[in-house]
């Protein structure tokens, strides 16, 4: 992920609050189709996958995340057409139910939005996305501490990673960590963590650290972004209230 | 239970956005007030540990299937209630920005019903009280179990809060057909076994930081003495045992009672798809006569004529040109994809 932020592209380049804010307008408006507008809501997908392009993304390298978001969108959805099974149209001699519809729309809802905020994360870097938020007056304590937090996230992981395979090749043939240790497997750790903040204050007060961190100066929000910004949000508005699926149907099927 | 952005619709998101802030508020204003800037540096390492934590398999004796935690109690145990949800907070969003785990609009919501509820309700209600209670008598034995007790029934109440209010919240935004009741009949025996092992989980670490670094924890008075030492061992089995007694019960009740389902599959069954839309039926109509003359045209100036609706009507007739739409649309999206993935290759090839 930080590798896919460190690269360059006009997207890349926008302001992070340009496209935080942007990547939010786009959530909401997806959000508000009504669950049985499926014609609406695939025009949609046209701009992750056009930003996706501008900033050199792969657009599959999202669709791995799926895997943990889906499931539950997928339990709630699934039992739509269980439910709801008023005819909503044919095709064919197939009739398709209200509830298939609204499981299907469902289920776009949830990768659409997946793809946008993965889109933001992918060509914005975690520190231009703090200042960004001081920028929009998040407080500054939440800042420091989601900007602390991701890079000992690392750190945590691998320490966690070095113990569990320490684990197991004491104790072979074992699925996970026995119950005798569950109290001291994570507690251990977790003194040394309390040891190791201690450490970290120290060492951010030896560098001169005050009350909150500074953040390099980012670049103004430029006239670029601002445009970037609106035409973005004119976009999704004309998807929402003009049926562009409709339209585009139209012209071929009267 | 991080709850993804289709789950919710823009008002109950936003409404869940406002609540979660204001208890992030109330925080920020209690934290600044405590005045211990070193804390930040031990709210960022203890989060980042229990964002790892969750990665753990650990081993549930005798079943073969594994559990994992979430966190909230034993942030607030041993940071505090107000440091806790601010940490969690932090867990959540870098879960929901790199892991894909839980929507960026879903945020509101996720930290109401996993960090709230496990913060808050948990700590004043549950952790503080116990803690501070004669349960068990006097001494570190007791003081042992208490943590044990605390933990147990705190992990349950609060994951119990947090799956009904997933329910609530799926359902206020008008997503699932599945009714209320039935919905609510799934969730909550799920997460009552799911608190259970995390409660278990929560509890044997708190001990083992109790037994070594009790200073630690937070709402513990530091009691002196030496007396004899009580299996750990036993203490977890009889509580174990008395929640999976209480648990089961719990359950059981809760399945017992099913009428929400059977109400769903045999008595709603019949309610008008026009009535649920709030559709007048006289558009929506088979019989009316636009419809006929729609039909007729149709048939005479489609080039798709082998689209037989049964009783075919305008809305039927546009509801084709949206689906041939929707798959033009999504062409142009591959198309895009594409022409893409050509001016990649030939950057990388330039350069």
């Amino acid at each position: 992920m930080d590798e896919l932020a460190a690269r360059r592209s006009p997207i890349h380049r926008l302001h992070p609050a340009a496209k935080l804010l942007t990547t939010i307008a786009y959530i909401l408006i997806t959000l508000s189709f009504d669950k049985y507008d499926l014609s609406g809501i695939v025009p949609m997908v046209l701009w992750p996958v056009l930003m996706f392009q501008i900033s050199g993304v792969e657009v599959r390298t999202c669709f791995y995340k799926l895997r943990i978001v889906l499931p539950l969108v997928m339990a709630v959805g699934l039992f739509n057409p269980f439910f709801d099974r008023d005819i909503l149209f044919h095709i064919g001699s197939l009739g398709v139910s209200g509830g298939v519809v609204s499981m299907i729309t469902l289920m776009l809802k949830g990768v659409f939005c997946l793809m946008a905020s993965f889109l933001l994360m992918a060509t914005t870097k975690i520190d231009s996305l703090c200042a960004a938020l001081r920028k929009l007056h998040v407080p500054a304590i939440l800042v420091s501490l989601l900007q602390l937090t991701y890079r000992y996230v690392g750190v945590m992981t691998e320490e966690l990673a070095v113990m569990t395979e320490a684990y197991h090749l004491r104790a072979p043939g074992q699925k996970g960590i026995h119950i005798s240790a569950w109290g001291s497997f994570l507690g251990q750790l977790l003194l040394r963590s309390m040891d190791r903040a201690q450490e970290l204050y120290s060492s951010m007060l030896l560098r001169g650290y005050h009350d909150h961190f500074h953040y390099a100066d980012i670049d103004r929000f430029s006239i670029k972004d601002a445009l970037y910004m609106a035409g973005c949000i004119l976009f999704f508005l004309v998807l929402r209230y003009a049926d562009i699926a409709q339209l585009v149907g139209g012209l071929f099927v009267r | 239970m991080h709850m993804a952005d289709a789950l919710l619709a823009p008002a109950v998101a936003a409404t869940m956005y406002v609540a979660s802030a204001s208890a992030a508020g109330v925080s920020i204003h209690q934290l600044k007030k405590d005045d211990e800037p070193s804390k930040l540096p031990v709210m960022a390492v203890t989060s980042a540990l229990v964002f790892a934590g969750q990665m753990i398999n650990y081993t549930i004796p005798g079943t073969g299937s594994s559990g994992h935690m979430c966190g909230g109690m034993m942030l607030s145990a041993l940071l505090g209630p107000y440091a806790g949800f601010l940490s969690m907070i932090v867990i959540l969003t870098i879960q929901c920005l790199f892991f894909a785990d839980g929507g960026l609009m879903a945020l509101g919501a996720n930290c109401w019903n996993m960090a709230f509820y496990g913060c808050f309700v948990g700590y004043f209600l549950i952790w503080r009280p116990i803690m501070n209670s004669k349960w068990f008598g006097e001494g570190k034995s007791a003081e042992r179990a208490r943590i044990i007790a605390s933990s147990i029934i705190g992990c349950i109440v609060t994951l119990q809060l947090g799956a009904f209010s997933v329910v609530l919240e799926t359902s206020l935004s008008g997503i699932t057909e599945l009714p209320f009741g039935a919905f609510v009949a799934l969730m909550q025996p799920i997460h009552l076994a799911i608190g259970l092992v995390e409660g278990l989980i929560t509890s044997a670490v708190l001990v083992f930081v109790h037994d070594s670094r009790p200073e630690l924890l937070q709402g513990v008075e530091l009691s002196e003495g030496g007396e004899a030492k009580r299996s750990l061992k036993s203490v977890v089995a009889i509580l174990a045992a008395v929640a999976i007694v209480v648990g089961g019960g719990l359950s059981l009740l809760a399945s017992s009672n099913p009428d929400g389902l059977e109400w769903a599959l045999f008595g709603n069954a019949d309610k008008g798809y026009s009535t649920n839309m709030g559709l007048d039926e006289e558009n929506f109509g088979v019989d009316s006569t636009a419809a006929e003359k729609a039909e007729s045209i149709q048939e005479k100036t489609s080039f798709l004529p082998d689209y037989a609706f049964p009783g075919s009507d305008s809305s039927a007739g546009t509801t084709v040109s949206g689906i041939v739409g929707s798959a033009i649309v999504a062409g142009v999206a591959i198309i895009i994809c594409l022409i893409g993935g050509f001016f990649r290759r030939r950057k990388l090839k330039t350069e």
